[in-house]
């Protein structure tokens, strides 16, 4: 019988979001406070949601240990106590919390084989979440 | 069609084993989850049903019939117990998370009468939680 299950976790980031193909006042009409070139920070919320048939003989879906420790080496690590601009993947993505929705999914989705991969969700505040389930394709 | 959801929270103890495998697997598998003693969790359960708003009513569905067959099915079986040796689908399942949406599933589905089930979700911790939509 199969089951979702979802996972969260915390991490903290710093970043701040300029486009550079907008003006100086568009990104500042855009972006508003966002747009401090000095940046500023977040603790972020991450829910995983995986899915597949319960094992009989476990009674998971997958195990945590898994999952955990996949969330833990290919994303935590790499985003926690970091500033998201400096990172390869937001060189040319504005680092808000879509375009983060969109990489780590891309990172569960091709790195972790253990239960398929349904859904990525990120509270950047108490106030502002986001999801993102993936596309038919992968993004240029 | 209109979905609602009605929360529930009770507090239970497990421990994960299989027979079939050996010590060494067991605890390669389940980790400290396999101690025999076992631990507790305090659950939240959320029992979400669909239906249409009936005119007379405007409800899905009675809340307080929802309540109460909420509490006679799930809690006063589960609440305060140790789940491996009090509850009898565990008799030979493993607690897991999964199985006991599966199990609240398959105690709650045929006792609903106006609304139909539409997800059993159980969090076993504010970070881990399991969605069972029935049988696909």
């Amino acid at each position: 019988m199969k089951a979702h299950l979802t996972r969260r976790y915390r991490f903290s980031s710093s970043h701040r979001l300029h486009s550079a193909d907008l003006s100086p006042e568009e990104n500042l009409a855009t972006y508003g406070k966002c747009n401090n070139p000095h940046g500023h920070g977040h603790n972020y919320t991450l829910e995983v949601t995986v899915s597949g048939p319960v094992d009989p003989a476990t009674g998971m879906v997958c195990n945590l240990v898994d999952l955990d420790g996949f969330v833990d080496r290919e994303v935590l690590s790499r985003y926690h106590l970091e500033n998201l601009n400096t990172l390869q993947e937001f060189t040319h993505h504005v680092p808000t919390t879509e375009n983060l929705s969109v990489e780590i999914f891309e990172i569960l989705q091709r790195g972790f084989q253990k239960a398929h991969l349904e859904r990525v969700g990120i509270e950047e505040t108490m106030m502002n979440s986001f999801e993102y389930a993936g596309t038919a394709e992968p993004r240029k | 069609m209109v979905y609602l959801t009605r929360k529930a929270e009770f507090s239970a103890s497990h421990y994960y084993h299989n027979p079939a495998f050996t010590p060494e697997e067991n605890r390669r598998i389940f980790g400290k989850c396999n101690n025999p003693n076992g631990h507790g969790h305090n659950y939240t359960l959320e029992v979400t049903v669909k239906g249409e708003v009936d005119p007379q009513s405007g409800f899905v569905v009675d809340l307080k019939q929802l309540k109460e067959i909420m509490h006679r099915e799930v809690l006063d079986a589960m609440d305060h117990r140790f789940l491996n040796k009090e509850v009898p689908e565990f008799f030979t399942q493993i607690p897991t998370t999964e199985n006991l949406a599966i199990a609240i599933w398959q105690r709650l589905e045929s006792k609903l009468q106006q609304a139909r089930l539409h997800r059993v979700r159980v969090y076993e911790t504010p970070d881990l939680f399991v969605d069972f939509f029935g049988e696909e």
